[in-house]
């Protein structure tokens, strides 16, 4: 009577052997594996359409606006953005080595090379913190707050005497090469009045300078247009630029220009969904790991692990064209 | 348990083993074409094909890391096809819309269409 009897945890080991983590409605673990890896594979199409139309937002604003683009990305760092490829690739590579252990049950190495991987996942967040919070305090962000301003010296500059005429010529030569059709002198002074505007906003910010604000803003679009020459008070400030020459004033010539806030818009918005996803990454590997800790796959069952993977390799291709694209343009 | 599994054994029950050394040769291969891309960036002037430069280097990339990091080469070639395909519409996508964009106009109104305007009044009304 007691040998008819089952009593076990696993109602069915003896019906039909399989492995514990076979659902039923697969016939074979090799069938599970792939339906898991076919939904991961189509997860990824919708990700990479999801990209795609920001990347048609990338390619629209930039082919109606090329000066702008190539202004713009002079106030981004490619230094930072190369040692942040480099992270990735090589976070790409420890989470593809942790997929190669989990295959090998070689539970230990999976769990240190999970752990890389989150390392390498926060690194390159962090090295995203600074760009982001270097950009925000010099207002150098997208939109009508637009308004890039070297440390908080470039803000007292509004409020100076202006050099007169020559420097306004001068002024007008070097907005030349940066802007393609517009003259000079009417970008300039439309610029002006929407500096003027911009400087609300401005003073509304938290991280800006203590404001003077000028009572006149007519006045201030004067100051505004000779300060920020070549010859201007700007030019006596040290010039830490990022562009190919470095007598360019890249703050000055942003600010005459109406359209190089669309470049930081879309920096902002590819870096910024780009973000989402690793902070998103980030999550599913510290429950990857809880798992691989508590050890949960072996050689029999890794495709947590495997379609993980899958997600961290989309976010570092997404990556990879991000970084030419905005910062070596 | 069913199964007893082996510690360090040698092959998955299902899906393929990459060799660590392929994912390490990629890896460096990976990281020789970023450099490659920022002294191409840096260096190279090439105009306005730059950026064309660029791009080619980062799909050669992005293929390494589909084939080898993503097991693409050694899995069925169905998930390869869902890949394709969503690169293909993403192409499809951004080039007709290109195609729409680059159709535009400078400009849709000349201000001194305002000085047209009233001679053809004036024509058309004077008109007998």
């Amino acid at each position: 009577m007691a040998d008819a009897v089952q009593t076990n945890a696993q109602p069915h080991a003896d019906a039909h052997a399989h492995p514990s983590n076979l659902q039923h409605h697969f016939d074979t673990p090799a069938q599970q594996f792939d339906a898991s890896k076919f939904g991961m594979w189509l997860f990824l199409s919708t990700e990479v359409l999801f990209f795609s139309g920001l990347f048609l937002f990338y390619t629209v604003v930039r082919r109606h606006h090329p000066d702008a683009f190539a202004l713009g990305s002079t106030f981004l760092d490619w230094r930072l953005g190369a040692i942040n490829t480099l992270v990735l690739i090589a976070s790409s590579l420890t989470m593809a080595l942790g997929v190669y252990f989990a295959q090998r049950s070689m539970q230990r190495a999976l769990v240190f090379c999970l752990v890389l991987t989150l390392i390498g996942a926060f690194t390159f967040m962090g090295i995203k913190y600074i760009e982001y919070s270097h950009k925000i305090h010099e207002q150098i962000v997208w939109g009508k707050w637009f308004n890039p301003t070297r440390g908080h010296e470039a803000a007292e500059h509004e409020n100076a005497a202006p050099h007169g005429e020559v420097a306004s010529q001068q002024d007008a030569e070097a907005a030349e090469p940066a802007s393609g059709s517009h003259e000079p002198q009417p970008a300039a002074a439309s610029a002006a009045p929407a500096a003027a505007i911009q400087s609300q906003p401005t003073a509304a910010s938290t991280d800006s300078a203590p404001a003077s604000e000028p009572a006149l803003p007519i006045e201030q679009s004067g100051i505004m247009m000779a300060g920020n020459g070549p010859s201007g008070l700007a030019a006596g400030e040290e010039v830490e630029e990022k562009g190919e020459e470095p007598e360019l004033d890249t703050y000055a010539l942003a600010k005459q220009r109406k359209d190089v806030h669309l470049f930081l818009g879309v920096y902002f918005c590819l870096t910024g969904l780009h973000g989402i996803h690793v902070l998103a990454g980030i999550v599913m590997i510290i429950c990857l790991l809880i798992g691989a800790i508590k050890g949960r796959y072996n050689s029999d069952y890794y495709t947590p692990i495997d379609v993980g993977g899958l997600y961290w390799h989309l976010v570092d291709l997404v990556w990879i064209f991000l970084f030419p694209l905005l910062y070596l343009v | 348990m069913a199964d007893q599994v082996q510690h360090g054994s040698d092959q998955p029950r299902v899906g393929h083993l990459v060799p660590w050394t392929t994912l390490l040769l990629t890896c460096f291969a990976l990281m020789c074409l970023t450099v490659l891309t920022v002294y191409v960036a840096e260096y190279v002037d090439l105009g306005r094909f730059n950026i064309w430069l660029a791009l080619i280097i980062a799909t050669l990339k992005a293929s390494l890391v589909c084939l080898y990091f993503m097991h693409l080469r050694y899995d069925r070639s169905f998930n390869a096809i869902v890949l394709i395909v969503a690169i293909l519409t993403l192409m499809l996508f951004i080039g007709l819309a290109l195609l729409d964009t680059n159709s535009y106009a400078d400009e849709l109104y000349r201000p001194d269409w305002d000085n047209f305007a009233p001679a053809i009044t004036q024509q058309r009304d004077l008109a007998p």
